[in-house]
């Protein structure tokens, strides 16, 4: 029953958030200030998180293939295969929930125990799409460049981990991260980055708005937020990996 | 002028506002007093459309205002300012920023003519050159006073005050008396002001509604309050042992 009633007030938002802006130039600086926000802050952590997690997926691969008749090219292929179809499209999204989902329902939720969205209303602005159509379409926008920047910097620190550590040669690694390539399986994990970032902006966006109470709502609010997002991306990750995949 | 009839509201079982009729008059400064609880607040979030009244009609110039689709709600909702108990600046946002919002939502003022208006309206309420302050860094009286400045930027023909003077100091909360009796005044607003401060009441209150366990208990202005026999009203406003020796003092004269 209350699946059902967060489901429809969901949806109902939606529809409000997606309703005409009362002045789009207004809306197209939040949405430029909200891509500073939520894309540009976003850059260190991500740098960071798949420099090295393309440096270990690569020491991991090399480590793992023992066998003489596999490849050490393998281990390039590898770690190319595991940063664009897994690793930055759903576990960068996923750190992402954290920091983005949190840092918007904190937000908005504020707002909400502050009066400020009533004050918003009291103006005659449809606050739900003043606040949140901006963050939707700044994700939607900037996440998928995020994302491949983490996949840049996520191969290219296997490329450096793999020398380093004697893993694996240039020339193997090079070779490796271009054998076998599918530009379709580029399609499919932008496809799931755009859907992830809609799930984390709005699902945020909701549990900010819906708050009530006090400070400790708002820290519920962004728990929440942060939950939920995880799980709906995991699960939209089953559901588009089904379709593409299969 | 804003009339309301009948309105009534319950929140579950409990009945919040009930059967309250009353007429806000242009040009005048309408308060709205009572206890705590008593549902003044909820009545000010009824008339601006925050919650649905359960029955009864909310009279703007004569606009039925529960009654309006969403876009006719939007218009008049454009013609209402309101300072909020907290201020409800917008955080992100500078003072000029702050004020400025109405502005750049709903109107076609050129950069010059907005940053005039601006500094027109922090110049009203004593804000001059904090222009680009954030609310984070004013004290309670001035987020009042630049509250006061958003509400008022777009011309409003509507003006609510929802307990303008509380955690205010009483010096700065005749300031914000003041403010608010004068721009009534000086622009023609139909002003309603949520105070238990017995100060604002006696200043100002040039039309006050007395609210009781969210009944219409009692009507007059400033004169009348000092003089009622109404028990509730009484115990109400002598409340504070100063408000008696005023009371005294006036009956002394009279």
């Amino acid at each position: 029953m209350n699946l059902f009633f967060h489901l429809g007030r969901y949806f109902i938002l939606i529809k409000r958030v997606f309703s005409k802006p009362e002045k789009s130039s207004v809306y197209f600086k939040r949405i430029v200030s909200e891509i500073d926000n939520i894309g540009i802050s976003s850059l260190p952590i991500i740098a960071i998180i798949s420099f090295f997690m393309g440096g270990v997926i690569t020491i991991q691969s090399a480590f793992g293939f023992t066998s003489p008749l596999v490849p050490l090219y393998a281990v390039g292929f590898a770690a190319r295969e595991s940063m664009l179809l897994e690793f930055s499209p759903t576990i960068v999204c996923l750190i992402l929930a954290g920091k983005i989902g949190s840092n918007i329902a904190s937000e908005i939720g504020t707002m909400r125990i502050t009066e400020q969205i009533d004050a918003l209303e009291i103006m005659g602005i449809n606050s739900s799409g003043y606040l949140i159509l901006p963050k939707i379409a700044a994700g939607m926008l900037i996440m998928p460049f995020l994302i491949a920047i983490s996949m840049f910097l996520g191969i290219f620190g296997g490329y450096v981990m793999g020398i380093a550590t004697g893993a694996c040669t240039s020339y193997e690694y090079i070779f490796g991260i271009q054998t076998f390539f599918q530009p379709w399986k580029l399609y499919y994990s932008f496809t799931k980055v755009v859907t992830f970032a809609f799930l984390i902006t709005s699902i945020s966006a909701y549990f900010g708005y819906y708050t009530k109470g006090g400070a400790l709502e708002v820290g519920k609010s962004s728990t929440s937020a942060v939950v939920y997002s995880s799980i709906f991306i995991l699960i939209f990750n089953f559901l588009l990996t089904q379709l593409f995949l299969t | 002028m804003i009339e309301i009839k009948n309105i009534s509201k319950s929140f579950g079982t409990t009945k919040v506002i009930d059967n309250v009729s009353f007429t806000f008059e242009q040009g005048k400064t309408n308060l709205i007093i009572g206890e705590s609880g008593s549902g003044k607040t909820t009545m000010l979030k009824l008339m601006v459309g925050l919650h649905e009244i359960d029955q009864g009609e909310i009279l703007y110039d004569g606009l039925n205002f529960p009654l309006l689709g969403v876009k006719q709600k939007q218009e008049v909702r454009k013609k209402i300012g309101m300072l909020f108990q907290g201020g409800a600046l917008f955080d992100s946002l500078t003072l000029e920023e702050n004020v400025r919002f109405p502005l750049d939502m709903f109107t076609k003022m050129t950069k010059e003519e907005k940053l005039e208006r601006v500094n027109f309206c922090l110049e009203k309420v004593q804000l001059t050159n904090k222009n680009n302050l954030y609310p984070g860094e004013l004290s309670g009286g001035m987020k009042k006073r630049a509250a006061l400045a958003r509400a008022i930027a777009n011309n409003p023909k509507y003006l609510f005050c929802d307990e303008p003077n509380s955690g205010l100091d009483p010096k700065t909360s005749i300031v914000i008396d003041n403010l608010i009796q004068s721009l009534t005044q000086e622009f023609n607003i139909t002003t309603i002001v949520i105070t238990h401060d017995m100060n604002s009441v006696v200043e100002i209150g040039q039309n006050i509604l007395y609210v009781y366990k969210g009944k219409h208990w009692w009507t007059g202005n400033s004169q009348d309050i000092l003089k009622t026999t109404n028990p509730e009203l009484v115990d109400f406003v002598f409340a504070s042992g100063f408000m008696k020796e005023v009371f005294n003092a006036v009956k002394k004269k009279q």
